[in-house]
């Protein structure tokens, strides 16, 4: 099985820690990983990217054209990366400043209320974590369990009191993911 | 086996580097290659083996640097993105010149000039032909995933110290960037300053004992007649590195009809584009140079007798397709695809151009 994910939105939406954490998640999980980011100025405030590709097998190319899943933040990443999912892949977006829904009828479609979900949870930077639990209940490429090893593992310690309140995001994000469109 | 961990290729350069017993690094920040001296400052060396780590004012001084700690046997490093290595340019000559070990690691971006930060591989013409003054060729080392980020950092030393000759690990933003498993290597110690004289002390210069002459360290030679001698030994050494140091890597090549040629983050590219060519009946193969000096000329004179075309993929406008080219001759159509200025190819557009400028032409 192989896995390949794009994960796009504004820099500063934890957009690269989500990727840091499932890829630390698939390592935990003894998978063989890549992470690659966009980096530089777009990062500071801009769109910011991270191709993250989760397989059993040995892991080509870090750059790719077609996805299996996009995870998509912004409208700006929306009108880039809609049409890069494979036919028959997923199409994961939280509604909150997509003005253009998605379009492609022949992809699944979710939607998830990050942004709401966070702010009602009481911390808005775990909006990527609830993100998280939404992808893995679409896609369920590794357990929960590993993902928080992958959070032990991506976190300094000093930040390890923070892990119950993440893992409550994922958990409440794994739950409120809402089926748009199923092909 | 030693440690896996998770980590970006320019963190592992500077893990590589403490754990290879590395005497020194000397740089100067640019993007996308800051994470190494970050690695380096973040780790504190200097408590745990004496490494030192200094941010120097330039390149220039940086690379200076590393002229001098090298020319005393000490096992040096530095690391900087395409602009920062053409300033280093004119100490790297001077380097070779000398006949001194060290690593230099090239993280490239696109150029010219300031360019851009985003990847690129246009550096190859400038580190395996030149780039400073003279006759002169570095040891280049083009590593494809994180993990050889760690490898090639002993063996660049290795090399180096083997043939006395700068050593290069040309990479870019993609490898440098992206972040992937790796096992760490074991520490090796730093030699001592004894173990110095006793492996290199016939000409390095730490501190003359009474027994020996004195150790001179120059490039400089105003008689022209020992100038051609020192050329010609130089030359020899380079003879030498390209009957013995070659190294590449084959992936499905035995039954292929077509060939890519790639190195570095494009021949991961490459790979993908083999699997999505082979999937629709298109038997290709991807030969990767991992040395990029000494070039592996021969795999590719052979492989040039068994498929009808080769199509080098490249982020630049064409370097090494020219010495593909001299490689397989005349007798098959050599072609070249390639992204500027920062644009990663996808394996798709490979797919693409190997069908329009091969098999379809």
């Amino acid at each position: 099985m192989t896995e390949e994910i794009i994960i796009a939105g504004f820099g500063g939406q934890g957009v690269l820690s989500m990727g840091k954490i499932l890829a630390y998640s698939g390592v935990m999980a003894d998978q063989e990983v890549s992470w690659f980011p966009s980096y530089g100025p777009e990062m500071r405030g801009g769109t910011a990217n991270v191709t993250v590709i989760l397989s059993e097998n040995r892991i080509s190319s870090p750059v790719l054209n077609e996805y299996d899943t996009a995870i998509i933040l912004n409208q700006q990443s929306m009108d880039k990366f809609e049409g890069m999912v494979k036919p028959g892949g997923v199409l994961i977006y939280d509604p909150n400043g997509i003005i253009h829904p998605p379009k492609r009828t022949d992809i699944n479609i979710y939607k998830i209320e990050g942004t709401l979900i966070a702010a009602e949870l009481g911390n808005v930077k775990t909006f990527n974590m609830v993100v998280l639990g939404a992808y893995l209940k679409a896609k369920p490429v590794v357990k929960m369990e590993s993902v928080e090893k992958g959070l032990q593992k991506s976190l300094p310690t000093r930040h390890h009191y923070l892990i119950p309140m993440n893992l409550e995001a994922v958990q409440k994000g794994f739950e409120s993911l809402e089926l748009v469109q199923a092909v | 086996m030693g440690e896996l961990r998770l980590m970006k290729g320019n963190e592992v350069i500077a893990e590589a580097a403490i754990r290879c017993g590395c005497d020194a690094y000397f740089g100067y920040p640019i993007t996308p290659q800051s994470e190494v001296m970050e690695t380096l400052m973040d780790r504190e060396p200097w408590d745990e083996t004496g490494m030192v780590v200094l941010q120097a004012e330039s390149e220039i001084a940086s690379i200076h640097m590393i002229y001098g700690a090298a020319a005393s046997g000490k096992k040096v490093i530095t690391s900087s993105s395409s602009p920062g290595i053409s300033l280093m340019a004119e100490g790297i000559s001077y380097i070779a010149g000398a006949e001194l070990p060290c690593v230099i690691v090239n993280v490239q971006r696109g150029g010219p000039g300031l360019g851009t930060i985003q990847p690129s591989q246009a550096d190859y013409f400038q580190s395996t032909k030149g780039g400073g003054h003279g006759d002169y060729r570095l040891i280049v080392l083009a590593p494809s995933s994180v993990q050889e980020m760690n490898d090639f950092v002993e063996l660049g030393f290795q090399l180096a110290f083997k043939y006395r000759n700068p050593a290069m690990i040309l990479t870019d933003g993609v490898i440098g960037q992206m972040m992937e498993k790796v096992v760490l290597a074991e520490y090796i110690p730093r030699l001592t300053d004894e173990e110095i004289n006793e492996k290199y002390g016939s000409w390095a210069t730490n501190g003359r004992k009474a027994n020996r002459q004195r150790n001179i360290i120059t490039s400089l030679e105003m008689d022209s007649g020992r100038m051609e001698k020192n050329n010609i030994r130089l030359q020899e050494k380079y003879t030498k590195m390209e009957e013995e140091e070659v190294l590449f890597e084959e992936f499905s090549c035995e039954d292929a009809d077509y060939l890519l040629v790639a190195f570095g983050s494009s021949s991961r590219i490459c790979q993908k584009a083999v699997d999505l060519a082979r999937e629709k009946g298109i038997k290709v193969g991807l030969l990767r140079p991992i040395t990029l000096f000494p070039f592996p000329k021969k795999p590719i004179a052979a492989l040039a007798k068994q498929v009808k075309g080769m199509l080098v993929v490249e982020m630049n406008a064409g370097q090494m397709v020219e010495d593909v080219q001299l490689a397989a001759g005349c007798a098959i159509p050599v072609k070249h695809f390639g992204r500027m200025g920062g644009i990663i190819p996808s394996p798709g557009e490979v797919v693409e151009a190997l069908e329009q400028k091969l098999i379809g032409g």
